[in-house]
């Protein structure tokens, strides 16, 4: 661990985001197998795997839902499962299904969210307005989020994982069921933190246009990671100038399967 | 819609001017007292909000037991005559003698609500937001269940108010007195549900739980009649009520309304409170728990 020794400075060490050698088992089943990957801070990192592929363990994992038995995860240098609540202080979620309450107002919604971080009163309404701001849904604070469109609901989850001022974003498969705008606007939306303030961010998908050129990607498949690196390795390696078909050529999976 | 305009034109989320220690990238301050405070006055907030924002929860919650109070209890009236029993000094109504069984009906359901409904509906996905907050896991059940909690109370009070005038007359320190059981009951339920919704992942829908949870232990207890009578008609149901906890909450409720305190019942709801509670808190560990185990909740 390369933790500055001195006294009193509080430094936050390494990458945005370490996996480790991490392995996962359910039961008889071997869902993540020796699984390591790396978010730089200001990266963005394209989690591609198929539906199955352990994406959700893997997220599960690093957001604590249970610990890792085996390797180690860290944000910012912060072990998931010793410093849990350093680690989970410096990330933020957009989880793959719906998570907002719907009978409330964004506005609730986001100071919810603030009060599970801690952050209360004065502080938390001038974050949420300026989260609201961000994402361009300020004029309906106060309206109940059941009156939002799918894509603008998505919106108000990216607010809110952003409240708390993360190091780390995860997003899983945060496009599904959105139409193409909104989709577009979400991507845009993210991409631009990524930019400006340096977030660290794991966007895992299956669909292989939401990849750039500039990213990295991590292939994960039936729990195993065949791939991490730039995209532009990802082509040479595999002679394909696609990403779906380099995706098809490591795997060796079929047009039908994918298409399942 | 085009999100890029506001982000182009140097809309950045962090305010200009803003102090050190707020920003990206800096270390936040570990979690204080107040910081616990917040968290807390936040997750009860929402169940309240929640509650009252939702009318249909709010109405059936309010409905459910004055059915029982107004249909099922004038018709059973009749039928059923209620001996002199403690608390009880005087012989008194059918309605009056179902009242604390209701009340802990109320309880049973928003406990069931309120946890159970983690399992299976997109609360699973509010379950996550919960549990990924930096505070300790024990710390966020229990805020959650104290948050249930305030609900039951605030259901159980408007029930009161409306039974005052259907002659379920407790002495008026009784509504003060009262108050320490129904917490107590409160967290024993609510914490046998957060147990139940770790474990559980068969029950589909509420349907289920009402068949297999809430009516063998609202049926095979105290609620609806007295023991002695259960005692009377089977031995072996009457055992049964006995070690049901629901029993238990239904009768420290009924002491407690009038002033007095079941010493057995308590020492029963206590202990189960603490066993469920214990439960709970062990199936949501990380590491050890049964959600690690199984994958869930929301796991795939």
């Amino acid at each position: 661990m390369n933790m500055v020794s001195e006294p009193n400075v509080k430094t936050e060490a390494g990458p945005a985001l370490v996996v480790d050698n991490v392995s996962h088992r359910f039961g008889e089943t071997l869902a993540l197998n020796d699984v390591s990957l790396e978010v730089p801070r200001g990266a963005f990192v394209v989690l591609l795997g198929l539906n199955g592929a352990g994406k959700s363990t893997l997220f599960a994992l690093i957001t604590r839902l249970y610990d890792n038995v085996t390797g180690e995860i860290r944000i910012l240098g912060h072990d998931v499962r010793r410093r849990a609540s350093a680690a989970l202080q410096r990330l933020g979620v957009v989880f793959q299904g719906r998570t907002l309450d719907i009978d409330l107002s964004l506005k609730q919604n986001l100071l919810y969210h603030c009060a599970l971080h801690g952050i209360s009163g004065r502080e938390a309404r001038a974050r949420s307005k300026r989260a609201l701001e961000f994402v361009e849904l300020a004029d309906r604070a106060n309206e109940k989020v059941r009156n939002l469109s799918g894509g603008q609901a998505r919106r108000v989850e990216i607010a809110r994982s952003l409240l708390h001022r993360p190091a780390l974003l995860l997003l899983d498969e945060p496009t599904v069921g959105l139409d193409i705008d909104s989709r577009e606007s979400a991507v845009k939306i993210v991409r631009s933190l990524v930019a400006k303030e340096g977030l660290g961010v794991l966007w895992a998908t299956h669909l292989f246009d939401e990849v750039e050129p500039t990213d990295l990607v991590v292939i994960l498949h039936k729990g195993r990671v065949l791939f991490t690196g730039a995209v532009t390795e990802f082509l040479e390696k595999t002679g394909t100038k696609t990403v779906s078909d380099a995706f098809r050529a490591l795997t060796g999976i079929t047009d039908t399967e994918l298409a399942a | 819609m085009s999100v890029g305009s506001a982000t182009e034109a140097g809309g950045s989320l962090q305010p200009a001017g803003q102090e050190a220690g707020h920003g990206w990238g800096v270390e936040p301050a570990p979690l204080g007292l107040r910081a616990y405070f917040t968290c807390l006055k936040g997750i009860v907030w929402r169940e309240i909000l929640r509650y009252l924002h939702q009318r249909e929860r709010f109405l059936s919650a309010l409905v459910r037991p004055l059915v029982w109070l107004f249909i099922f209890a004038a018709g059973f009236r009749q039928t059923l005559g209620v001996s002199i029993i403690p608390p009880y000094q005087t012989y008194v109504l059918y309605e009056v003698f179902i009242a604390p069984g209701l009340i802990g009906m109320i309880q049973l359901f928003n406990a069931m609500q309120s946890s159970l409904s983690m399992v299976y509906d997109r609360e699973t996905g509010a379950m996550r937001t919960l549990l990924v907050s930096p505070f300790p896991r024990s710390y966020l059940l229990l805020s959650k269940l104290v948050g249930g909690l305030s609900v039951s109370l605030l259901q159980v009070y408007t029930f009161l108010l409306v039974a005052y005038f259907w002659e379920i007359e407790p002495p008026l320190y009784g509504y003060l007195t009262v108050l320490p059981a129904l917490i107590l009951s409160g967290l024993m339920l609510g914490s046998m549900a957060l147990f139940m919704s770790s474990i559980i992942r068969q029950l589909e829908n509420f349907a289920g739980v009402m068949n297999f949870v809430i009516f063998p232990m609202f049926f095979a207890s105290s609620a609806l009649y007295p023991l002695w009578r259960i005692k009377e008609s089977s031995v072996l149901l009457y055992q049964i009520c006995q070690i049901n906890p629901f029993t238990h909450a239904v009768e420290l409720i009924r002491f407690a309304l009038y002033g007095q305190v079941d010493w057995t019942s308590l020492a029963v709801v206590l202990a189960f409170t603490a066993a469920f509670l214990g439960g709970a808190i062990y199936a949501y560990n990380p590491s050890k728990g049964l959600i690690a185990r199984r994958g869930g909740p929301g796991g795939s």
